[in-house]
């Protein structure tokens, strides 16, 4: 692994590894002195072109409880033709001495530019590009998901060395906008988990028929029908339902009744499934305070996962020296 | 190993068992009794290594139906090694720290081989993170010299003079399904 | 003057001839060439002689749809640059399109760019008349004064926009049958295509960007063919590149209506896999299809239904495709690809029966007669202009971006090795390539 740009480039194995690394990370995050020499002297920028204060700092503490030197860019509207282009902030980057760059962009496909045009040579993690990918999110959930399913007995509670076949994954809500659906579908779907993806027709996109998932209009039916171990609901935008946000729903509270989370959807769930979603919510619409506040709700262990996980991603990526493609 | 290449068997399954349980006694007579230990392996083999060890002070203790995880645990010397970025990424192994902690015991840090003293230099750093025991101390079952750190060991297997270019080989039934200690040119 | 004896070219990949070229025209053929020749020097005549025994001979290439950029962004090509990679091409003339800065919407634009083209001499500037002010899709440009300049103007296009507005649409097709003109539409019904990054389908949904769907395409060519047929004008479809598309323009054929349709090079042979990579090289509009739309633009091409080849050669700076795809312009440079494409995908394709005669159609003769260009696409035959390009069918080459005539290096063929090579252009009985290379005017001795 010389990158991290897309959860599908994950093979069973890396994405095991990484769990595993991760379950290792969380370990010393419970001890009163959290921070790993790991990284001593290494600096990672985290180059965030759009706003998210949530992605940068759990990389930001993961970066640091693992000692590298840290450096923020936000260069939030100062991208694409206006200001510096994503080349020159990179070159400028690389010149400063980073080893590695985190970076998050509203342009689909701008991490992987970066980590194959040569602008930099340093590896490049993806905190979410566009539409497209949020490989990070994906395997925290994995990791929540996988300390909930499959932990237990000799993997320990972390489920250590164990995939998620078999279990059953519904994902709810705008799938045509989110990179988290596309990573979770592509990384569930190499760990064995069957997945499938609920939403109205008009929040899918055009080909959705080919993702390794199965997909449905109705959100009671999957539940009764799929009895999920796992429900993970999606961030709707409100915005999205006007006509300059592309009319995609007539009303929110039209969304609400046919895909929210709400008090009786959260009953039909079994007993053990878990309630997921990778934040900010929007509580009220896609979920009800009641579902997000239940003790099944995954909601909070997520982020604290979320800095494991990115402990573990920056240690493989770094860690090594400069062979570490299939050597280990 | 390089198959062909001259090796000889310098500790047999006797050998080491012996050793082992040597040590063992060596270990509770030093600090007079077992009440304050803890043994740490260092993974790879420094893990059964501390268990076996557990166990036998257990038995000498008379307390052999005692949890062993309550003495014996594991510490992943991984992130505090200072030639990380020299090799390629290691998978990291757990760390399990005995429920009890390490402040104010007597951690006894158990290796396969003590070669440059490298690892026990990390091992030092990566206790000091864990808390603040009252002594550590080391056992290893092989001390092979070519020291490059000021560190020596408190408990021995068997101390063997080796050339650098020597390679010496610990297997362990727990891992390798034999036990023994070869080395090799 | 000097003249050219061109000995034993296969003329449209047929039998075997000489030519003879001089005073701007096709003084001579076969037998006849080698006496006139031989009359011309003993008058004193410079007549430089030309092996083609393994070329083909086509009427030089016509292209409907070429950005030259000038005035306004001549960091990416000039008349001169552009027009003289249309020569290495094998172009003797190209259609300048409208969308320069100032948009070329009046007489005194078109005629300022076909002043330029005269000037630089590698090949015929036809402007092409904006169809409305600023491109804007609000109220018709002076076409008439277009049509009546000194630049002739019978193309108009809003390319790069879609006359959307349907009364807009109706009244330009109208307008333009007083002057013999046409109306070139880009299909691309614009609420549908907001944001719009790539074809949608299968990839996009992968890839998270903005798709561009067929139907965006279809439907704008749907309402023309059928606004066509009802005020009874000719209207041609710029960049075709969808399999409902050719469906469409088919069934407008067989119906009777005047509709004339395009299929660029790269439409004939990328598909939207090659924006996997994300490389904005391939960022382009209308963007890169399915392989079954590419399978339906060649058949289409083959059965006649698409009448032309037209580059839609768009030069962007390094800067503008140096960059994150969404952030990158759309478009790629065609001129010097394109004989080499469309043999590729066509010639040497055993699907088709397309031969040399099919490209001298779809490349010079039915351009030039939707462009109304009377001195282009002509037969090569005795008294016709000299406006011809000398073609080795069994040269491959490997496209180097550097190394193109234009100004720009946005090529989505960068490092692939084409078939076919441009030896030699001739416009209006001048060398305008020799050897592959570009001559400039005062490379030849008056």
């Amino acid at each position: 692994m010389r990158h991290l740009l897309s959860a599908a480039d994950l093979s069973r194995a890396e994405a095991i590894e990484i769990l595993d690394t991760t379950a290792t990370m969380a370990a010393t995050q419970s001890r009163e002195i959290k921070k790993l020499p790991a990284l001593r002297g290494l600096t990672v920028v985290n180059l965030f072109f759009e706003d998210s204060t949530r992605t940068r700092i759990s990389f930001e503490a993961a970066a640091k409880r693992l000692s590298a030197d840290v450096i923020n860019f936000s260069a939030k509207g100062s991208s694409v033709s206006k200001g510096e282009s994503l080349k020159d902030t990179a070159l400028t980057l690389a010149a400063m001495g980073a080893d590695a760059v985190v970076i998050r962009h509203q342009a689909s496909g701008a991490p992987h530019r970066l980590a194959t045009s040569g602008w930099v040579r340093t590896p490049v993690v993806n905190a979410g590009d566009g539409m497209h990918q949020h490989p990070t999110q994906a395997l925290l959930d994995a990791f929540t998901m996988r300390r909930h399913l499959a932990g237990g007995g000799e993997a320990g509670p972390d489920g250590i060395g164990r995939d998620l076949a078999g279990a059953k994954v519904v994902i709810v809500g705008d799938v045509l906008h989110s990179r988290v659906a596309r990573s979770n579908v592509d990384l569930l779907h190499t760990l064995g988990a069957d997945v499938t993806l609920v939403a109205p027709p008009t929040l899918l996109p055009v080909g959705v028929h080919t993702w390794p998932c199965a997909v449905s209009y109705d959100l009671n039916a999957t539940i009764a029908d799929v009895r999920p171990d796992a429900i993970m609901m999606l961030r709707v935008q409100r915005e999205r339902m006007s006509s300059a946000g592309g009319g995609f729903f007539p009303s929110p509270m039209e969304y609400s009744r046919r895909y929210g989370l709400d008090g009786t959807r959260l009953a039909a769930l079994p007993e053990h499934c878990v309630v997921m979603h990778p934040g900010p919510m929007n509580r009220g619409l896609e979920i009800s305070a009641k579902a997000a506040d239940s003790p099944r709700s995954t909601i909070v262990e997520q982020v604290a996962n979320g800095v494991a996980v990115r402990m573990a991603v920056l240690y493989l990526l770094l860690a090594g020296g400069t062979e570490t493609e299939g050597s280990r | 190993m390089t198959s062909g290449a001259p090796s000889t068997t310098v500790l047999s399954e006797n050998d080491i068992s012996r050793a082992l349980t040597r040590i063992a006694h060596e270990i509770l007579e030093r600090n007079k009794g077992g009440a304050d230990l803890v043994l740490l392996g260092i993974p790879t083999r420094g893990a059964p290594l501390a268990r076996r060890l557990g166990e036998r002070i257990l038995a000498a203790e008379g307390r052999p139906d005692a949890p062993l995880e309550d003495l014996v645990g594991t510490l992943d010397i991984t992130m505090h090694r200072d030639d990380l970025r020299r090799n390629p990424t290691r998978a990291l192994e757990p760390t399990r720290i005995p429920s009890g902690g390490l402040d104010e015991k007597v951690v006894v840090l158990v290796d396969d081989v003590l070669y440059s003293g490298r690892t026990i230099r990390a091992a030092l750093d990566a206790i000091s993170d864990l808390g603040r025991p009252r002594a550590v101390q080391l056992a290893v079952l092989v001390d092979r010299g070519h020291r490059e750190l000021p560190i020596r060991a408190d408990y021995i297997g068997k101390n063997l003079p080796t050339s650098r270019s020597e390679r010496v080989s610990v297997r362990l039934t727990e891992l390798d399904g034999t036990d023994s200690v070869v080395l090799s040119s | 003057m000097t003249t050219y004896l061109i000995r034993a070219a296969s003329v449209l990949g047929g039998e075997r001839s000489d030519l003879y070229l001089a005073d701007g025209v096709i003084a001579a053929l076969g037998a006849d060439a080698a006496d006139a020749a031989t009359t011309a020097r003993a008058d004193g005549v410079d007549v430089v002689e030309i092996d083609a025994s393994t070329l083909i001979a086509l009427p030089g290439l016509v292209d409907l749809h070429t950005h030259l950029r000038e005035p306004g962004r001549e960091d990416a090509e000039t008349v001169a640059s552009g027009t003289r990679a249309a020569a290495v091409g094998g172009f003797t003339c190209v259609h300048a399109m409208a969308n320069t800065d100032p948009v070329a919407d009046t007489a005194g634009v078109v005629e300022q760019v076909w002043r330029l083209g005269e000037d630089a001499g590698w090949a015929q500037v036809r402007p092409v008349g904006a169809v409305t002010v600023g491109l804007r899709g609000e109220q018709l440009a002076e076409l008439g004064a277009m049509a009546d300049s000194a630049a002739a103007v019978r193309v108009f296009s809003d390319d790069g926009k879609c006359v959307d507005d349907p009364v807009l649409m109706r009244r330009a097709l109208e307008y333009v049958k007083a002057f013999d003109g046409v109306v070139a539409q880009h299909a691309q019904e614009p609420r549908l295509t907001q944001g719009a990054l790539m074809h949608e389908g299968v990839v996009s949904a992968e890839l998270g960007l903005t798709g561009w769907p067929a139907v965006a395409e279809e439907a704008i060519v749907a309402r023309d063919v059928l606004l066509a047929e009802h005020v009874g004008s000719r209207v041609h479809i710029c960049h075709l590149s969808t399999a409902g598309s050719v469906d469409i323009v088919r069934w407008a054929k067989a119906r009777g209506i005047d509709v004339t349709a395009e299929v660029t090079p790269h439409h004939l042979i990328l598909t939207d896999e090659a924006v996997r990579g994300y490389d904005p090289q391939f960022k382009v509009n209308p963007p890169l299809r399915t392989a079954a739309d590419v399978a339906a633009v060649r058949a289409g091409l083959a059965d006649g239904t698409i009448d032309i080849v037209a580059t839609d050669h768009a030069p962007h700076p390094d800067e503008d495709k140096d960059c994150e795809f969404a952030a990158a312009a759309m478009g790629m440079t065609g001129l010097e690809t394109a004989l080499s494409v469309v043999v590729a995908a066509m010639v040497d394709n055993p699907e088709y029966d397309f031969d040399w005669a099919d490209v001298a159609r779809t490349m010079s003769t039915t351009p030039a007669a939707i462009g109304r260009v009377a001195e282009q696409g002509r037969p090569l035959e005795v008294g016709e202009p000299a406006n011809l390009v000398l073609v080795d069918p069994d040269a491959t080459w490997t496209v180097d971006p550097a190394a193109l005539r234009t100004a720009s290096e946005n090529t989505p063929f960068a490092s692939d090795e084409l078939p076919a090579r441009v030896i030699a252009t001739f416009w209006r009985g001048r060398a305008t390539v020799l050897d592959g290379e570009p001559r400039a005017r005062t490379d030849v001795r008056a």
